[in-house]
């Protein structure tokens, strides 16, 4: 008989936590030390959602998103997690830029884009000065009608050579196109580019061992391979969650799944209001990813080349072509040794966006072949970088944004959850259902390592102010205040 | 409480999220903000701290009543006089 993934689980928790992404684990991490009995139910059978990784033979260990995140990791590793964890984040000092427009190393702070972009690219200091001012002063309350493409056009007419600079990145950093809201990409840019990219030294799998040891601590109920199908209301309110098949309740329920699933399959639309499920339907997703995985034999070395390469055939920089299946722009993440100290192994990791559509629908023959061909293509392509690549590795596999859905259940395998617009009706869930908050990529600012992190311990907050409303009138008064995001 | 004990908490608070922070010079009267570094997540730190530690809740609507010193004495100490009362 299978062994029963709830042996020993309570009938009732303070609060049940559907999934353990970095925002679930943040958020259950974060209540269990105020005091809270927390349930954490994992369907996958590591912790960790999408910052993950996988192991195969031959000594081979890849990270799916460990590729860069800000420096702001750190504080949040250090206020929420461990000193431990932060001590473990460094910064990558080689970021290239490859493309028909222009070919640069950086490391991606402000001196050096200042740099750059008045030797390299002709622009005024005071005019690259006002704009990094402006990026950095945007607030979430500014106005939102401006668009990224709009912004860029203020500060640099004409110049696509610049708008590639400095907005390819974000957009593999967060799918986000020059058409969203310039607030949020002057908070991530502020976030983002000003101070450098870093990356958790010890690899992912040390990190998410790292936080289910702390989790162990704070005394949170950790449960994996245990699927949550309903989230249970009654008479509007959340209290509890069906979970392989048992009735476990819960004075509130925080869910990590994707927002839409969370309000359209685990609620379902019988304990919807109209209004939240109409605003949820309404809500667009971002876009996947396919990766490429190429481990090297043991022995063979990668000379340092840099660490993530930004590299595009495109002449122009255009988000549309970024996520066609016809890929002209890559990123490859290098792992060296020093990835995870102590060890002399080699991985390159290339990641594209991709579209749901484009992979989703294809006969089995047919995602063989696409896939293939993706192989075959990032190979050829890397060769440039690492010419003799195909007689160093003995390993390369791919993944889609079938693949991502499949172990992480984000829907359409979304890399980075839901667009902007998500996070009002993430944020607006508890005032349609009390008791039911949900922590997840939700838009730009909240999505990515860090903006998962961060909305984690914003949604935990939201749910102790509502824990504690609860005890203070006995649980009789619904009206729960709305909440505006934080600027992170 | 008096306003000055709801000083002392408050930088106490924030020592422990901002151990590098030099705390030996903080003026009452100007934002924290602008003299510490401190971001919003810092700010709701301050919150969850102040929950944690004195069950003194901060409704969302008041957390601009945190910019300063002055401003967090003010506005607390009648709540931390509620809370002792109950
Ligand atoms: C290819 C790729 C590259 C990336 N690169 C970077 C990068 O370089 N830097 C960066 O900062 N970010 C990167 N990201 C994004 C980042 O990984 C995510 O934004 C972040 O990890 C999302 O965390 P989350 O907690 O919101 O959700 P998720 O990680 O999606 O976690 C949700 C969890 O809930 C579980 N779950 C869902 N439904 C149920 C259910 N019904 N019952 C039980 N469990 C359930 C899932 O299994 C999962 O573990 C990348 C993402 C991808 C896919």
């Amino acid at each position: 008989m299978a062994r029963d993934r709830l042996d020993g689980v309570r009938d009732h928790y303070d609060v049940i936590v559907i999934g353990a992404g970095l925002a679930g684990m943040t958020s259950a991490n974060n209540l269990a030390k105020c005091g809270r009995s927390v349930l954490l139910l994992e369907q996958h059978y590591n912790f960790g959602g999408m910052a993950t990784w996988f192991r195969r033979k031959g000594g081979h260990i890849f990270d799916i998103s460990l590729h860069g995140f800000p420096i702001g990791m750190i504080k949040s590793c250090r206020k929420y997690w461990t000193r431990e964890i932060a001590d473990c984040i460094v910064q990558l000092k080689g970021i290239v830029f490859d493309n028909p427009q222009f070919q640069l190393k950086t490391p991606f702070d402000r001196a050096d884009f200042t740099r750059i972009l008045v030797e390299r690219f002709g622009i005024a200091p005071e005019t690259v000065e006002s704009f990094f001012d402006t990026a950095r002063r945007m607030d979430f309350y500014d106005d939102q009608s401006m668009t990224t493409r709009e912004l860029f056009e203020k500060f640099f007419p004409g110049r696509s050579d610049v708008v590639r600079l400095l907005m390819e990145p974000i957009t593999y950093a967060n799918g986000s196109t020059l058409d969203d809201p310039a607030i949020t990409y002057g908070i991530v840019f502020s976030n983002f580019m000003s101070r450098g990219v870093y990356i958790f030294q010890g690899g992912t799998d040390k990190l998410i061992q790292m936080m289910r040891q702390e989790m162990v601590r704070t005394g949170v109920d950790l449960r994996k391979q245990v699927q949550v199908e309903r989230i249970v209301v009654e008479d509007g309110r959340a209290c509890g969650v069906i979970a392989n098949g048992r009735r476990i309740s819960a004075g509130a329920v925080l869910s990590n799944a994707n927002l839409k699933t969370t309000v359209e399959k685990l609620v379902g639309p019988e304990h919807c209001p109209d209004e939240l499920l109409e605003e949820t339907r309404a809500v667009r997703l971002n876009n996947s990813s396919c990766q490429v995985y190429m481990g090297i034999k043991k022995g063979e070395r990668i000379d340092y080349i840099g660490d993530l390469l930004f590299t595009s055939v495109s002449d122009v920089f255009d988000t549309k072509a970024m996520c066609a299946r016809d890929v002209t722009s890559r990123t490859f993440s290098m792992y060296y040794p020093d990835t995870r100290p102590g060890s002399d192994r080699y991985a390159i990791v290339s990641s594209t966006n991709a579209n749901w559509n484009d992979w989703a629908n294809l006969s089995p023959e047919d995602y063989q072949r696409d896939k293939a061909h993706l192989i075959e293509t990032t190979l050829a392509a890397l060769e440039k970088y690492v010419p003799d690549i195909r007689s160093k590795l003995d390993h390369v596999e791919a993944s889609t944004p079938v693949t991502f859905h499949h172990y992480t259940q984000q829907m359409h395998g979304s890399t980075f959850g839901t667009k902007f617009e998500g996070l009002k009706v993430s944020m607006d869930l508890p005032n349609h259902i009390p008791g039911l908050f949900h922590a997840g990529s939700v838009g730009i600012i909240m999505s990515g390592w860090l903006g998962a992190i961060n909305y984690g311990v914003i949604v935990a907050n939201e749910l102790e102010t509502y824990m504690f409303e609860q005890a203070r009138t006995g649980g009789h008064d619904d009206t729960i205040s709305t909440t505006e995001p934080m600027r992170s | 409480m008096g306003q000055q004990q709801v000083k002392e908490i408050i930088l106490k608070i924030i020592e422990t999220i901002a151990p590098d922070a030099d705390l030996s010079d903080v003026k009452s009267d100007v934002r924290l903000r602008d003299q510490l570094d401190m971001d919003s997540m810092d700010f709701l730190d301050i919150v969850m701290e102040l929950r944690k530690r004195y069950k003194v809740e901060v409704p969302k609507e008041d957390y601009m009543q945190l910019e300063t010193l002055d401003s967090c004495a003010a506005y607390l100490a009648p709540k931390f006089e509620a809370v002792a009362a109950s």
